[in-house]
């Protein structure tokens, strides 16, 4: 049991710094994900804390203690490896004590602790097998039985699933949460698929380039992204993300429709953001309806913003169905598709025009140029 | 295989391979064999050709004289005696080039220090330097350094191995770096890595070169030849050149025939009983 | 990624150390030695020596006996190379025909790999000797005048069979893992479209075997200018009148029996350019073959 703290650690390879500065403190037990694409950094800031990568600068702390200068194997903490890391010549049962051997602890200790890691594990009958002789499953088990045994102050997974197919990489997942559930170690985990970091991550710190985007939990990073890569890092399918400029109590849109956005603190006239809405927060009225302006005008209550988009692809999932569209007048740039969920059994067909209103409440804005959301965009 | 056999492969075609590769085995096989043969009869069958095609009566007599009798041609030395030399030898410079090329293979890989590619060059360059093109001053060097007629001086400069170097150097920079780093998380230093983990993942790389060197040692001829005058510490191969370099007159021929066949046959049993790891050592060292 | 590491400073010392010593003792010294000596130039009595520059090299390469050698040991390595891959080559791809019965044969041809050149000489030597060897009797009988310890060109052909045969192990072992290395659909591809077995061995087989090939033209020129002074020594002493005499034995020959130093370190620098050049030549095949996968 432990906390781990992260005081402005930075690592440089010669000239070049990889990590720009990187502050977290990991409390007792909690469960903190590292994600980011690949190439951020976040294996080389979990091997420093491993003790596998030399701290250029800043301090990591465990317990209290710098760890800065510590061997991995005096700092307390085990190690989940993406390709597990087994040694091929030795037994599982061997693999899980080898680092207990080491340590000097008595015969009888370490095979009741085996037995405990196998049994939690559901390891037992695969005790004397060696790891080529297991499947991929088998083997990031056991790779969690030798962190397990250990009983260590903190466990560091590096993309443990990531070798797994795409059920088993479920199944597994649940796995891991519950048994760090139950055995309450403090653990740092890293990742590159979001779904993994959402759905373990007590707290979640998203990395891009060497830096800690945002750190936080996860659903407070799902509603409200610090900048427009955690916005379209995290959320399956990606936030849209739109190219916009700042109107009159509103925004352009590309094709030069302006939406107006009531109540909402905007930037000066002519400022370019990022318009930012996801997929699921968008609502499609019937196609049939009439012109928003004209519903507003009738009713005379506050309608919620509304957007008409022209499909070029549907594609369906089932329960979903996304449909890719473009605005009316703008370009087919990339930046400018946006994605609307609906229901699986939609009619929209390619070149249909549909209209959908959002909820201000979901709506995100960013600043263009640094990427950093903008003002209390609720 | 099987599909192998699908094209070209006719009756008659494969009827030719095997046709071509008795003549062929028996192109290699037959001079040892004519050797065995000879070695079991008497002087005067072996110098009246033609060789009878089968083993004669003689083979205990003539064993258990080279074996006991002592062969009187090199100065009273026993057979016995040259082959335990011999075994030292092959041993000694087997044994020797693994545990000192595995060291610095370790080094060179496992760790980084100032000059380390430079080691690397000044090991790999020794490739270039057989002791063929340097035997004069080597021979003054084992002289000053009083190793003539020792073991030490017929194994230790044969011991220093660029291509075991280079073999263990290849093998481990194909274990995974996870497999040190999860080693060093379980509390292995430098040597129980070592004798833990890459010792036994090296077993089948250290048989395989074990063959060759065994081989090697075996075979040497050029430095033996230099460094030995007592004929009490000559190889085997040393001694039988000596055996014959007398006139044809009184040579003990069927002697001489044993003598060779006692040579030839402990690296045979090696390369045969180690075929596996032989033919291993042999493509992976390329040389 | 970077290779792993341990944070050590002073242990890979300790380890390299055993290995860089006996490099310096055994090989970087005596190296220099042999170049210094073929600069110098030693009186009788090895009592004065005097700097001579290059005239021992001069002296060496016009020297005829030396020219003489250069001839001797570029023709016992061509025949030497040649007769043992060509016969390497067509039992390896006997081999290679079939199904049941490879192993067998392997285990049979890796014999000679193992026996000394030196004895591999005798051996050839017992069979063929003059007096009593029982395969001198046919040569005779067909008419040949068989004494190659008094005619040169047997004595060439005595030692070219003894090294030879000793290489056929080597070469087998690698052509038959060249050809193994084919892939099958190429040979495959090839009898579709139309190619008879010869026509494939000559426009599939040989050439994707060409790495191979060349690998083993390199090794087995070292082998033959080097590894067969044991053939040579115990065979033939260079005789008679020097016609299998070959470069290393003549080092050796000038160095230890005949004494003379400076001849014997500049033949030492000589053939240290020989083994660089076909080292690096060896290197250069070794990278394209990396490249090409």
């Amino acid at each position: 049991m432990a906390r781990i703290s992260l005081k402005d650690v930075r690592k440089s390879y010669g000239a070049t710094e990889v990590i720009h500065g990187v502050s977290i403190d990991v409390d007792d037990g909690e469960f903190v994900v590292i994600v980011g694409p690949s190439g951020c950094g976040k294996s080389t800031l979990l091997r420093m804390v491993a003790g596998l990568e030399v701290i250029t600068k800043g301090t990591i702390s465990i317990d209290g203690r710098v760890v800065n200068d510590l061997e991995p194997r005096a700092r307390d903490i085990a190690m989940v490896f993406q390709n597990y890391a087994l040694y091929p010549h030795m037994s599982v049962r061997e693999n899980m004590a080898y680092g207990l051997k080491i340590s000097g602890m008595a015969k009888p200790e370490i095979a009741a602790r085996v037995a405990r890691a196998a049994k939690m594990l559901e390891l037992a009958p695969y005790l004397d097998r060696k790891p080529r002789a297991l499947s991929g499953g088998q083997r990031q088990r056991v790779a969690m039985g030798r962190a397990l045994v250990r009983d260590p102050a903190a466990f560091l997974l590096d993309e443990p699933l990531s070798n797994l197919d795409a059920k088993l990489r479920v199944q597994m997942r649940l796995q891991i949460k519950q048994l760090q559930r139950s055995v309450g170690t403090t653990s740092l985990y890293v990742t590159h698929d979001q779904v993994e970091a959402m759905t373990l991550a007590d707290r979640l710190i998203v990395m891009n380039a060497g830096r800690a985007e945002q750190i936080d939990t996860p659903m407070a990073i799902y509603e409200r992204p610090a900048s427009t890569f955690v916005a379209g890092f995290i959320g399956s399918p990606a936030m849209n993300l739109v190219p916009v400029t700042v109107a009159e109590g509103g925004v352009v849109l590309p094709g030069g429709t302006v939406l107006a956005l009531p109540g909402l603190a905007l930037p000066a006239v002519g400022s370019a953001l990022r318009f930012g809405v996801r997929p699921e927060h968008l609502q499609a009225q019937s196609p049939d309806s009439g012109a928003p302006e004209a519903q507003a005008s009738e009713s005379g209550m506050p309608e919620a913003p509304a957007l008409t988009l022209e499909v070029f692809a549907v594609e369906t999932l089932g329960a979903d169905a996304y449909a890719h569209c473009l605005f009316p007048g703008g370009s087919d740039h990339p930046d400018e598709g946006f994605v609307v969920r609906l229901p699986g059994n939609t009619a929209a067909r390619q070149g249909d025009r549909i209209r959908v209103s959002l909820d201000l409440s979901a709506l995100h804005l960013f600043d263009d140029t640094s990427g950093r959301r903008i003002g209390e965009a609720v | 295989m099987a599909d192998g056999a699908m094209i070209g492969t006719s009756l008659r075609s494969r009827l030719m391979g095997h046709f071509l590769l008795v003549l062929g085995v028996i192109v290699v096989v037959f001079p040892i064999y004519y050797v065995f043969v000879a070695s079991t009869h008497t002087v005067q069958t072996i110098l009246r050709p033609p060789l009878p095609l089968l083993p004669g009566p003689e083979g205990p007599a003539n064993y258990a004289e080279a074996i006991f009798g002592g062969v009187g041609r090199i100065g009273g030395v026993g057979v016995g005696r040259l082959l335990w030399n011999t075994t030292v030898v092959a041993l000694g410079i087997a044994v020797g080039k693994i545990i000192i090329s595995m060291a610095s293979a370790y080094a060179i890989v496992f760790f980084r220090f100032p000059l380390r590619m430079a080691c690397f060059w000044l090991i790999f360059i020794t490739l270039m330097l057989p002791v063929e093109v340097r035997i004069l001053p080597t021979y003054k060097v084992m002289v000053e350094l009083h190793l003539i007629d020792t073991y030490a001086g017929l194994i230790l400069p044969l011991i220093a191995s660029a291509t075991a170097t280079l073999l263990f150097r290849q093998f481990f920079m194909t274990i995974p770096n996870e497999l040190l780093e999860a080693a060093r998380v379980d509390g292995a230093g430098p040597w129980r890595f070592f004798r833990d983990i890459l010792l036994p993942l090296s077993l089948t790389n250290i048989a395989a070169l074990f063959v060759i060197l065994f081989i090697y040692g075996w075979t040497q001829y050029l430095w033996p030849l230099l460094i030995t005058n007592s004929n009490s510490m000559n190889t085997i191969v040393i001694a039988l050149r000596k055996m014959i370099s007398f006139a044809d007159a009184d040579t003990p021929w069927n002697l001489v025939m044993v003598t060779s066949i006692l040579a030839i046959l402990p690296p045979i049993l090696v390369v045969v009983l180690m075929q596996r790891w032989f033919v291993k050592g042999l493509v992976e060292t390329e040389k | 990624m970077n290779r792993a590491t341990f944070p050590h400073k002073y242990l890979p010392w300790l380890l390299i150390a055993p290995q860089l010593a006996i490099s310096l003792v055994f090989f970087y010294w005596p190296a220099l030695q042999a170049l210094r000596q073929s600069l110098l130039r030693e009186d009788a009595f090895g009592l004065k020596t005097q700097f001579v520059g290059l005239t021992n090299f001069a002296r060496v390469l016009s020297d005829p006996a030396y020219v003489n050698s250069i001839k001797v040991t570029t023709l016992f390595s061509a025949l030497t190379a040649g007769l043992s891959m060509g016969i390497a080559l067509l039992l390896a791809v006997q081999a290679e025909k079939l199904v049941r019965g490879k192993g067998l044969y392997r285990v049979l041809m890796i014999w000679p790999y193992a026996v000394a050149p030196a004895i591999a000489g005798m051996l050839w030597l017992f069979m063929f000797n003059p007096s009593f060897g029982t395969l001198a009797l046919p040569l005779r009988w067909m008419g040949v005048q068989w004494d190659p310890l008094l005619k040169g060109n047997q004595a060439m052909a005595l030692v070219v069979a003894a090294a030879s045969w000793k290489q056929i192990s080597y070469n087998f072992l690698f052509f038959v893992a060249g050809l193994q290395a084919i892939p099958r659909s190429l040979i495959e591809a090839a009898a579709i479209d139309g190619a008879g077995p010869a026509r494939r061995f000559w426009t599939i087989v040989f050439p994707l075997l060409a790495p191979t090939t060349f690998f083993l033209l390199v090794v087995n020129t070292v082998y033959a200018l080097f590894d067969t002074f044991g053939i040579i020594h115990a065979v033939t002493g260079g005789g008679p009148g020097k016609s299998t005499e070959t470069l290393v034995y003549k080092v050796y020959n000038d160095g230890f029996v005949n004494l003379i130093l400076g001849d014997s370190a500049a033949q030492s620098v000589v053939l240290m350019v020989i083994v660089i050049a076909l080292t690096a030549v060896q290197f250069r095949y070794v990278e394209r073959r990396v490249h090409y996968g």
